[in-house]
């Protein structure tokens, strides 16, 4: 019992960074919950290998597994895969629509829109984002989070940034 | 390299997310200044910033939260057995309906803990660092307009400064499946919760209880349930209900 408060003591209050994070990679509030729920039992299970460090990026870490693990089982591997980033590399192609893109983004007060651009992301370039702005998480500890190498977090937050803003520019177009 | 990138692209984002040393953002800074890419680039990051800024942020309910500790083994232990109804203070609710809700407070399934816990709960987990406010304002004026919009619900705001109850503040909350309002005030180093939904009609909450040592004070008015949550002692809380009943 004391070990396992222990544990409570590191892990809930990162709970609500935990529920954000599997939210935005299901999609679903429901789903979210049982990868939440199922992503604490794993990290206490692991707790005792826990060294120390950034406990939200080690938590976060389980959680965003746990997630991909969900989703490859609802749609397989390629939405989790490289499908996912040749996906991103074909937005970063469509040309600009407007001389000043970004103006569009910051015009929308439709707050519902600017979620649903975040959900259009893929994957990669949306977890990214969310760890970043919604966590405020150093790229050290996006790094850890996503096991790539910090220049992957890097090119995946401009790649994040500049389809969200073309992405808006496009959609006002129409 | 695309065209949009003069090479200091990902360096120049790192300076925009604070990623950079002193010294490599003052090498940064000439090239910066005189870089017409570079404008355009800070200008994209800075619009997604401020998109992100707006986005949902999706905070985990009282109900996962409760689950989690439960499956962790955090949970404090089963509520029924450890409630404690003060008689004396349901004389308003009739000693009939005092006992039904009594009893109806000891059955309740163990899968949906009762109201009083799921209350206490919240307002615990609210005292963690950074989990308090949603709106910081000592202002009634700027706490009301706040909550419309978030709920389907207006819920009424008072401040009891001059009473010794200053308002601090609102928050969101979710319980047993809506959305709520909490109003927060403080009281010496003490915080006072007061949770406010539309009244359903078929009350659940004892007038009094107390938890832990968290002492909860219910009342119904104008279609509106509310219920007082803190650790002040039971002489305090009924004070502050009844100051806040009476404000205006």
């Amino acid at each position: 019992m004391g070990s396992d408060n222990a544990f409570a003591t590191v892990a809930l209050p990162h709970l609500d960074a935990a529920f954000n994070l599997a939210r935005w990679l299901t999609g679903s509030r429901a789903e979210a919950e049982d990868v939440v729920q199922e992503a604490m039992v794993r990290a206490l299970t692991y707790f005792p290998s826990f060294r120390g460090g950034s406990s939200r990026a080690w938590i976060l870490q389980i959680v965003r597994n746990t997630a991909y693990g969900a989703l490859k089982a609802r749609y397989g591997e390629r939405v989790v895969g490289p499908a996912a980033v040749g996906e991103a590399a074909a937005v970063e192609d469509i040309p600009d629509p407007t001389d000043d893109p970004e103006t569009a983004l910051i015009r929308s007060d439709d707050l519902a829109r600017i979620d649903a651009l975040i959900e259009d992301l893929p994957v990669d370039l949306r977890e990214t984002l969310v760890l970043r702005e919604l966590e405020e998480l150093s790229y050290r500890e996006i790094a850890q989070v996503t096991s790539v190498p910090i220049g992957t977090v890097m090119s995946r937050l401009w790649r994040a940034r500049r389809t969200l803003t073309r992405a808006a520019a496009a959609e006002e177009k129409r | 390299m695309s065209a949009g990138d003069c090479g200091k692209l990902l360096l120049l984002q790192a300076e925009l997310d604070g990623e950079l040393d002193a010294a490599e953002s003052a090498a940064l800074a000439e090239h910066r200044a005189n870089c017409p890419v570079c404008r355009r680039n800070e200008s994209t990051i800075t619009a997604a910033r401020q998109a992100l800024r707006r986005a949902t942020y999706h905070r985990a309910d009282a109900e996962l939260f409760r689950a989690v500790a439960g499956r962790i083994g955090a949970l404090r232990p089963p509520p029924a057995r450890r409630i404690s109804v003060p008689w004396r203070g349901l004389t308003t609710f009739g000693a009939g309906a005092a006992l039904a809700a009594a009893i109806l407070l000891t059955v309740l399934p163990v899968g949906r803990p009762d109201i009083v816990t799921a209350l206490v709960d919240d307002h615990v987990r609210a005292l963690q660092p950074g989990h308090l406010l949603d709106v910081v304002s000592t202002n009634q004026h700027t706490v009301k307009p706040w909550f419309d919009g978030r709920l389907d619900f207006a819920p009424p705001v008072k401040d009891l400064a001059a009473e010794g109850f200053p308002l601090v503040g609102g928050r969101l909350d979710y319980l047993h499946g809506r959305s709520i309002a909490v109003l927060v005030y403080s009281h010496g180093k003490h915080v006072i919760e007061l949770f406010v939904w539309p009244a359903s009609g078929r009350a659940r909450v004892p007038a009094r209880a107390e938890r832990d040592g968290y002492n909860v004070v219910h009342w119904e008015a104008n279609a509106m349930s509310f219920s007082a949550v803190s650790d002040v002692e039971p002489s305090g809380l009924e004070e502050f209900v009844r100051d806040w009943r009476q404000a205006r």
